[in-house]
């Protein structure tokens, strides 16, 4: 089932254009890969899904965006709604300066999905749960959450992101700052969090990309090169840029 | 004739850093590999003859009054005068040959002149003379021990270590030298009053003191009553406390406007003209409180029924907020841009909106820096004079009513020191007590404030 439908997306910093004419069909609940390289638009076109690109002054995108059939770009769409539905995680670990408990609260807090105190735990607990954090922090819910390591600030960072239960997941190069364990355990994550929900995941690894994703979409210099299912991606590809990138012959 | 000897030591300077790096390219024409950049070679050579020079010049003025008045007053010391007089002499003596003596010339006195002028031309040229052949004789022992395997790069670095060494520790120093000063008058001043009248007596009347006959001998009891420092604490919280009810909340919510919701268009004009504020002298202030806002006051009070002193604490207090508002703002300002841009994208992409990511998540990340910048504020406020001199009155009246006059230890400072003053009276004596206190006060809320700021960095950072 299609999940998201971009259509003819360009995407403007001031009167530099950075996407040219993107269209792709997202599957819901599949992991879709963007690859690229650097530069090449595709962490700006994940920023598209969430509307992250309102927060810069000068970006304007023009197009549809259809989530659930629902263009995003429309004037009636409610950015705070929107972003309740479509998590993100960033390249860096982001935990704010507060402890593990509000780090995870936060979302729930703000969106007022919790009753109770009682009700608000369980949420947190669920969230680092399925972030596979729980056992490592149990014990120090109440610490800042900048005290852990990278790839526990990164693990943590999901659980922020899905204790809003967001329909879809962004993730823009989430283990681009980690070790090969902390990769491997978010990796797993990532196979694991599909179940519930769409994740799109920009990545400069190819090998994380044919690891993790059912489908990819090759971006070059702001365009959308080819897209289509991993396994073809990477064994057969139809374009000529496509084949050389995998293949390693530049980027 | 100093100015030439150091401007001449100068060139010489320059002449061997010169001569240094030539003599590294030489070397270094020789295809030897030099163990240091040529310049160093020179400045190796520059050190060598600042030195010296440096050391003699110190030595020299140290030791060269005190030589020259012992050899003056030699000739006179077995002849039966006092210290006093033979000081006295030379005192005299030494203002005849500078041209400033205006009392009666006795031979003695035009004597001794005369043997000061000489000795110090003596002084003067062996200065020169000593100063040059030193100079000359260590940048040429230098010159010759430099070659292709001598260490010049490290001494430099040495040398520039121990130059700003001395920077910061002359600093220190006179800090350090300042409180001293504080110190020893303050521990005299405590001994003639009590020092629990001072810190608990709610009485503050100087001007008690003023009367005293200075010939006569001192009277610890005539001053009971007189210095008692709790009404001007009182006021200087005071009014602290009403320029930083006005100064923290419009300096902190312009603060995150600048920084979170201006345009970069109107960020770009605002924050030079809210700087403006704190380049306006203090004395600006005192006068706009002193001949507009105070009457003001005292007609808006007047039209409401209240009494309204012409100079009260919160004409005063509430301009110096206004005086307060730009560090708190452009500090703020400064230290909530300087949050990571990934938290804000962390919380906008949580959903949430501008004012809960400033509320929940930027502002508790800039929090030390505001609490810094706040504290800075009120050690203004503590510290300043002037608005409140002219503003709020000089009658240590002990009230918590602001449309009341109060004044402050600054404030009072002044009142002790304008004017004649005496050393050694308990009235000139009370403004160092008072100072000392001003200074514990402001040191006390640094370290509390140094605390809280590094706690709150231990926790989240």
């Amino acid at each position: 089932m299609i999940k998201i439908k971009a259509k003819d997306v360009d995407v403007f910093y001031g009167k530099k254009q950075a996407l040219f004419n993107i269209s792709l069909d997202i599957e819901e609940n599949q992991v879709t890969a963007l690859i690229g390289p650097s530069g090449c638009g595709k962490s700006t076109f994940l920023r598209c899904l969430n509307r992250m690109n309102d927060v810069i002054d000068i970006c304007s995108v023009k197009g549809e965006i259809l989530i659930n059939d629902f263009n995003i770009n429309d004037k009636s769409c409610d950015v705070v709604r929107l972003r309740e539905k479509i998590g993100m995680v960033f390249q860096k670990p982001n935990p704010f300066p507060k402890t593990l408990y509000e780090n995870v609260s936060y979302g729930p807090t703000i969106h007022g999905m919790a009753q109770s105190k009682q009700e608000m735990d369980e949420i947190v607990e669920n969230s680092l749960k399925k972030a596979a954090l729980w056992e490592e922090v149990k014990d120090r819910l109440h610490e800042p959450g900048t005290g852990l390591s990278g790839g526990q600030q990164q693990r943590l960072c999901i659980a922020r992101a899905i204790s809003v239960r967001p329909e879809v997941i962004l993730m823009d190069e989430p283990c681009s700052a980690l070790d090969p364990i902390a990769t491997a355990q978010i990796e797993e994550l990532i196979d694991e969090l599909k179940k519930e929900h769409t994740i799109i995941i920009v990545t400069h690894s190819m090998a994380q990309a044919a690891r993790v994703s059912q489908n990819t979409g090759f971006f070059h210099l702001g365009q959308l090169i080819e897209h289509g299912s991993t396994d073809k991606i990477f064994k057969n590809p139809d374009n000529k840029k496509t084949q050389d990138y995998i293949t390693g012959r530049f980027g | 004739m100093n100015l030439i000897l150091f401007t001449f030591i100068v060139l010489l300077g320059f002449t061997s850093y010169y001569f240094g790096r030539k003599k590294a390219y030489t070397i270094q024409s020789t295809k030897k590999r030099l163990t240091a950049l040529p310049q160093f070679y020179g400045y190796y050579l520059a050190i060598w003859c600042a030195i010296p020079a440096f050391i003699i010049f110190s030595l020299w003025a140290i030791f060269e009054p005190t030589i020259v008045k012992l050899l003056i007053l030699s000739d006179y010391s077995n002849q039966g005068y006092l210290d006093d007089e033979l000081n006295l002499l030379y005192e005299k003596s030494k203002a005849l040959s500078r041209g400033q003596f205006t009392g009666e010339i006795t031979p003695l006195i035009e004597a001794s002149a005369e043997k000061y002028l000489s000795l110090r031309s003596i002084a003067q040229s062996s200065k020169v003379v000593i100063v040059l052949s030193a100079i000359i004789a260590s940048v040429a022992y230098a010159y010759k021990r430099i070659s292709s395997n001598s260490r010049t790069r490290e001494p430099v670095e040495k040398f520039l270590n121990a130059v700003l060494f001395t920077a910061s520790l002359a600093a220190i120093l006179t800090t350090v030298g300042i409180v001293f000063s504080l110190i020893f008058q303050t521990i005299d001043f405590f001994k003639v009053i009590p020092l629990f009248d001072f810190v608990f007596g709610t009485h503050w009347y100087p001007a008690k003191a003023f009367v005293r006959d200075s010939s006569e001998a001192l009277d610890p009891t005539m001053y009971s009553d007189t210095f008692g420092a709790v009404p001007i604490f009182a006021g200087t919280f005071f009014i602290a406390f009403i320029a930083m009810c006005v100064a923290i909340p419009i300096g902190l919510m312009s603060g995150i406007y600048l920084a979170e919701y201006a345009s970069t268009k109107v960020r770009q004009y605002a924050k030079p003209l809210i700087e403006i504020l704190a380049g306006i002298p203090t004395v600006v202030y005192g006068f706009f409180a002193a001949l507009t806002v105070g009457p003001f006051l005292k007609e808006l009070g007047t039209s409401m029924g209240l009494e309204v002193s012409a100079e009260s604490a919160l004409a005063a207090g509430g301009v110096m907020g206004i005086m307060i508002i730009p560090f708190i703002s452009s500090l703020s300002d400064d230290v909530i841009t300087s949050v990571p841009q990934s938290l804000r994208d962390g919380s906008y992409a949580m959903g949430a909106t501008k004012s809960e990511t400033i509320k929940r998540v930027i502002f508790p990340a800039a929090l030390p820096g505001i609490v810094g910048s706040i504290l800075l504020g009120v050690s203004r406020a503590i510290g300043e004079t002037m608005i409140v001199v002219m503003a709020s009155g000089l009658a240590a009246n002990l009230t918590l009513n602001p449309l009341e006059s109060t004044s402050t230890i600054t404030a009072q400072i002044v009142v002790i020191l304008i004017g004649d003053q005496a050393f050694g009276d308990p009235k000139t004596q009370a403004a160092f007590a008072l100072g000392m206190s001003l200074f514990l006060v402001t040191l006390c809320l640094n370290i509390v404030a140094l605390r809280v700021v590094k706690k709150y960095r231990e926790k989240y950072e």
